[in-house]
């Protein structure tokens, strides 16, 4: 029940109900082609605000598998916390939504700094099986605990109004909600971009995925640069949850649900960059929203398959850099 | 030097005798368990042919359920299509899924760590989808339904007690070890430990590190298969979580419980794992999940090496005493 749920929030809501049979005969946009155009730019918008989505939280895990080398399949669990944060604001404190978004990223960011310090740190230079488990078995324990305080089902998130309904543009409608996260999105990764490419902690950042050894040679504090890093990219992935519940679902499996996707934009983007992740997360996401659109029939295989082609195709990542 | 592999490891310790010992005489004592206890001894056959892959060759997998589920699948289709010989049910799985092993070698041979642990999860859940998306071949989200098995040898029908189920799996589980016990002592098992510790000097020596890991995976896969047929025949029937990612975690982490690496790591993993879920989960399913992450992230940090690792570590610091 919870699982057709969610699937049916990953379908293109406004796309559905624009059936053929739905609309007028009269209607002069109603002949074949145009029809079939407007579907391609919706599919297009859609995929394109599910892969910034999927890019916000991922990149948290970019960091930690390139600046860390550390296979995080708990990730999701950060994206989770956000979201939960955001729904229990909402609902029991009645704060308004957009507020509840700055508090889901110092929420998890700082779970995430707690975590990393208390447990992570130790496992940087384990075995990747060690790290396996270890992150499995944190993710079963935060599936545990999301079970047992909010339950299985699916959380109800309820947007502001300005956030709701459709922009009619150019002949195709426009999710308002959706052209929302393309913007923050757009902003936050703009001023990452200009985090880690104009500041010191950006610098010490980037020498340190390049070489670690070099960098703390330099007298760059490595360590307190990772907890920063896991720190920030937990509480993106937090944002990131809080941001898609509307648009993922929110439940307590979501970190096993999404995983898979987290890491594949990760190893198909590579490592240690800002745009590899962000064009494998749009690669990722137009082509999940137009294989449900097109094909539902196949369901997930057609993603899968995507997945595995592009993991054969580009070992490497597609900007061809990896720690 | 304690761990200095001999060659080739031909006599029984007492201990192994007594663990089978122990197996067969579950039979008798807790009459009540066995269908439990040959759930186990199939779920200890799967984690066997991970331990052949993982433990031995060292290929990091989260897709090995693909396998099993190949397996099972080929034989509850057999049983659902007239063709109930559990055997021969058994051989035809074991082929399947060494087929399937084969092609996917390939892919998962040539990568690092994270590339592998990436493509096998990704052919998991490809296999997953694809069953679920073939209603009409494979019952899809209803399961297999319709698995008729014929009597086993001619003589022993499958029961509901799990007498046959017992037998047949503990049987079935004793003769593949008996092979992989002497496989690990071969210079075939040596040299896919030797390409576990290091890769880059094995082709130094002549090893062909391909060939052999290619080798190994399509054994494990085997065996694997040969496991998801084992539990097609004797609960007779066939559902979409035999191809789940869940049972490759949940194999996964029954072997490193019991020690990655070591044949009866394979087997005292699955025991304790499956008792415990048993038990736990009877309380509370929720429960068992975060017990079960709790153990993984204690274990990780404290017990490396599993429940054997640390009998061993024990045994040894005793011994210097």
């Amino acid at each position: 029940m919870a699982a057709q749920r969610a699937r049916a929030r990953l379908r293109p809501e406004h796309l559905s109900s624009r059936k053929p049979e739905e609309a007028h005969p009269d209607d002069p946009r109603n002949s074949a082609r145009p029809r079939r155009c407007r579907a391609v730019i919706g599919v297009a918008f859609d995929g394109l605000a599910y892969g910034s989505l999927l890019f916000l939280v991922s990149l948290g895990l970019s960091v930690q598998m390139g600046l860390m080398n550390f296979v995080n399949l708990a990730h999701g669990a950060f994206a989770m916390a956000g979201g939960f944060v955001a729904v229990v604001l909402m609902s029991r404190f009645g704060v308004p939504f957009l507020a509840t978004l700055p508090i889901a990223f110092a929420a998890t960011a700082l779970a995430g700094a707690i975590l990393e310090r208390l447990l992570y740190r130790r496992l940087y230079g384990a075995s990747h099986l060690d790290q396996v488990l270890f992150s499995i078995g944190l993710a079963f324990m935060s599936m545990a605990a999301a079970t047992w305080i909010f339950g299985a089902s699916q959380q109800p998130v309820r947007l502001p109004a300005f956030l709701r309904g459709q922009l009619h543009f150019a002949g195709a409608d426009f999710g308002v909600y959706r052209l929302f996260l393309l913007a923050v999105v757009a902003a936050l990764t703009l001023a990452l971009v200009a985090l880690l490419g104009g500041t010191r902690f950006g610098a010490q950042v980037r020498a340190a995925v390049d070489d670690a050894r070099a960098a703390r040679g330099l007298g760059i504090d490595v360590d307190r640069v990772f907890t920063a890093a896991f720190a920030l990219g937990s509480g993106l992935a937090g944002l990131g949850g809080a941001l898609g519940i509307d648009v993922l679902g929110l439940d307590a499996a979501f970190p096993l649900k999404f995983m898979v996707y987290f890491l594949l934009v990760v190893v198909v983007g590579g490592a240690g960059t800002l745009a590899g992740p962000l064009a494998a997360a749009m690669i990722l996401g137009v082509c999940d929203v137009a294989a449900k659109y097109y094909v539902p029939a196949l369901g997930a295989f057609t993603i899968y398959a995507v997945m595995v082609a592009l993991l054969l195709a580009f070992p490497a990542g597609l900007l061809g850099r990896r720690a | 030097m304690s761990e200095a592999p001999q060659l080739p490891a031909a006599r029984w310790h007492a201990a192994e005798v007594a663990v089978w010992v122990a197996a067969c005489a579950c039979y008798f004592l807790f009459p009540g368990y066995r269908v439990l206890a040959s759930q186990v001894f199939i779920a200890a056959l799967f984690a066997l042919s991970l331990d052949l892959v993982l433990g031995y060759a060292g290929i990091l997998t989260l897709g090995h359920a693909a396998f099993f589920g190949v397996g099972a699948y080929t034989a509850g289709l057999l049983a659902a299509h007239g063709w109930g010989e559990p055997l021969s049910g058994l051989a035809a799985a074991a082929a399947v899924a060494a087929l399937a092993g084969f092609v996917v070698s390939f892919l998962v041979v040539r990568g690092e760590d994270l590339a592998r642990l990436m493509v096998t999860l990704g052919i998991g859940l490809l296999v997953y989808e694809a069953a679920n998306r073939a209603a009409w071949l494979t019952g899809g989200a209803d399961g297999l339904q319709g698995v008729a098995m014929a009597k086993l040898l001619g003589l022993f029908a499958f029961d509901l007690e799990g007498r046959t189920a017992f037998v047949y799996s503990l049987a079935v589980l004793f003769a593949i070890f008996v092979a992989a016990r002497r496989l690990a002592a071969s210079p075939f098992g040596l040299s896919l430990r030797a390409i576990r510790e290091n890769r880059a000097r094995m082709p130094a020596i002549g090893a062909p590190v391909r060939r052999r890991l290619v080798a190994a995976f399509t054994l494990g896969a085997a065996i694997a298969g040969v496991a998801g047929a084992l539990l097609a025949q004797t609960t007779q029937f066939v559902g979409l979580d035999s191809l789940a990612f869940g049972r490759s975690a949940d194999v996964l982490i029954m072997l490193v419980l019991g020690g990655a690496g070591r044949l009866y790591g394979a087997l005292v993993g699955p025991a304790v794992f499956m008792l415990a879920q048993d038990y736990l989960s009877g309380v509370n399913p929720v429960y068992w999940q975060f017990w079960l992450g709790l153990l993984l992230v204690a274990f990780v940090f404290v017990a490396r090496g599993g429940i054997l690792g640390a009998l061993d570590r024990m045994r040894r610091r005793f011994a210097r005493r």
